[in-house]
C-alpha cells in the first residue's frame, strides 16, 4: 500500500459541511438525509415530492454557487466506459433500494444513529467497494 | 418553509460534496483502491460528517418535535436481513465500478459531464426496477 494524493484538511471541511446538512434536515425537517431514499421516493412516491425535488435541485445549485463565489473550476475525472457507467448506475440504484440506504443513509445518518443496521450496510459496502476495485485492477 | 429547508439543505450538502471532493469518482476509487495506491482523505469526509451529525443527533433526539415539522420522521427499522447484506454487496459493487454513489452523482449533474449523466439515468433505472418487484 502506498499512500497518494492524501488531501485531509479538505475531505474534512467538506463533512462538516455535510454533517451540517444532516443535522439542518433533522432538527428543522424532522428528517434523516439519506440521498438514495430523497431521489427514489421523488420518482415513486407522491409523499413529500416537491421536497425531494427541491434537496435535489440543491444538490446540483450546490457546485454552480460554488464556483461563482470561489470563482473555481471543479473537475471531475471519470475513464470508465459508458457500459461500465450503466452497468454501475444500475447496481448502485438497484442496491441502495434493496438495502435502504447509501452511503449517505446508512454511512452518515444510519451511523450517528448508532444503528447496528446500517453500520452493517456501510461495512458491507465499503469492503464490497475495495474488493470491487482490487478485482478491476487485477483484471 | 419545509421547501426552503429541503433546497438550503441540499445546496450546503452539495457544497459540502465539491470541497472534500467527494463529487469526483477518481477521488473515491483511489480511497477505495486499499491495496494499491491508497488515497484515504475521503475517509475524512465520513469522519467530518460524523463528528456533527452525531452528537448534534443525540443532543435533539428526544425533543417533541421538529421545529417546521408536526412530527420526526425517522427509520426505526432494525433488522438485519438478506435485503440489507444482498442490497449492500450490489451497491457496493457498482460503486467500486463507477466511483459515484447517489449524491455525487446527482450534484455532478452540475458539471453537465456525460459519463455521470448517463450514470444517474441508469440509477434511476434501478430504483424503477426495485419499485416494480
Amino acid at each position: 500500500m502506498n499512500i497518494i494524493n492524501f488531501t485531509p484538511m479538505s475531505a474534512l471541511t467538506g463533512g462538516l459541511i455535510i454533517g451540517f446538512s444532516v443535522f439542518l434536515f433533522f432538527i428543522l425537517n424532522g428528517r434523516m438525509t439519506g440521498i438514495s431514499s430523497i431521489a427514489s421516493n421523488f420518482l415513486i412516491s407522491k409523499d413529500n415530492r416537491i421536497d425531494n425535488l427541491l434537496f435535489l435541485v440543491g444538490l446540483i445549485f450546490g457546485p454552480l454557487i460554488y464556483s461563482y463565489f470561489t470563482s473555481q473550476k471543479i473537475e471531475i475525472s471519470i475513464t470508465n466506459s459508458l457500459l461500465l457507467l450503466i452497468g454501475g448506475g444500475l447496481l448502485v440504484g438497484l442496491g441502495t433500494r434493496i438495502s435502504g440506504g447509501c452511503t449517505s443513509g446508512h454511512g452518515i445518518s444510519g451511523i450517528s444513529r448508532f444503528s447496528l443496521r446500517s453500520t452493517i450496510a456501510t461495512m458491507t459496502f465499503m469492503i464490497v467497494g475495495i474488493l470491487t476495485v482490487l478485482i478491476t485492477n487485477i483484471l | 418553509m419545509n421547501k426552503i429547508v429541503s433546497l438550503f439543505c441540499g445546496i450546503i450538502f452539495g457544497i459540502g460534496l465539491v470541497i472534500s471532493e467527494m463529487i469526483n469518482p477518481a477521488k473515491v476509487l483511489g480511497f477505495l483502491n486499499l491495496f494499491g495506491e491508497w488515497d484515504p482523505s475521503l475517509a475524512f469526509v465520513m469522519i467530518g460528517a460524523l463528528v456533527v451529525s452525531t452528537p448534534l443527533f443525540h443532543l435533539f433526539k428526544n425533543k417533541e418535535k421538529p421545529i417546521f415539522s408536526s412530527s420526526f420522521s425517522i427509520s426505526n427499522k432494525k433488522e438485519i436481513d438478506k435485503k440489507l447484506i444482498i442490497g449492500s454487496i450490489l451497491f457496493g459493487a457498482g460503486w467500486g465500478l463507477a466511483g459515484l454513489c447517489p449524491g455525487p452523482a446527482i450534484t455532478s449533474i452540475a458539471l453537465l459531464n456525460m459519463s455521470s449523466v448517463t450514470f444517474v439515468i441508469a440509477m434511476f433505472v434501478g430504483f424503477y426496477i426495485t419499485k416494480l418487484s
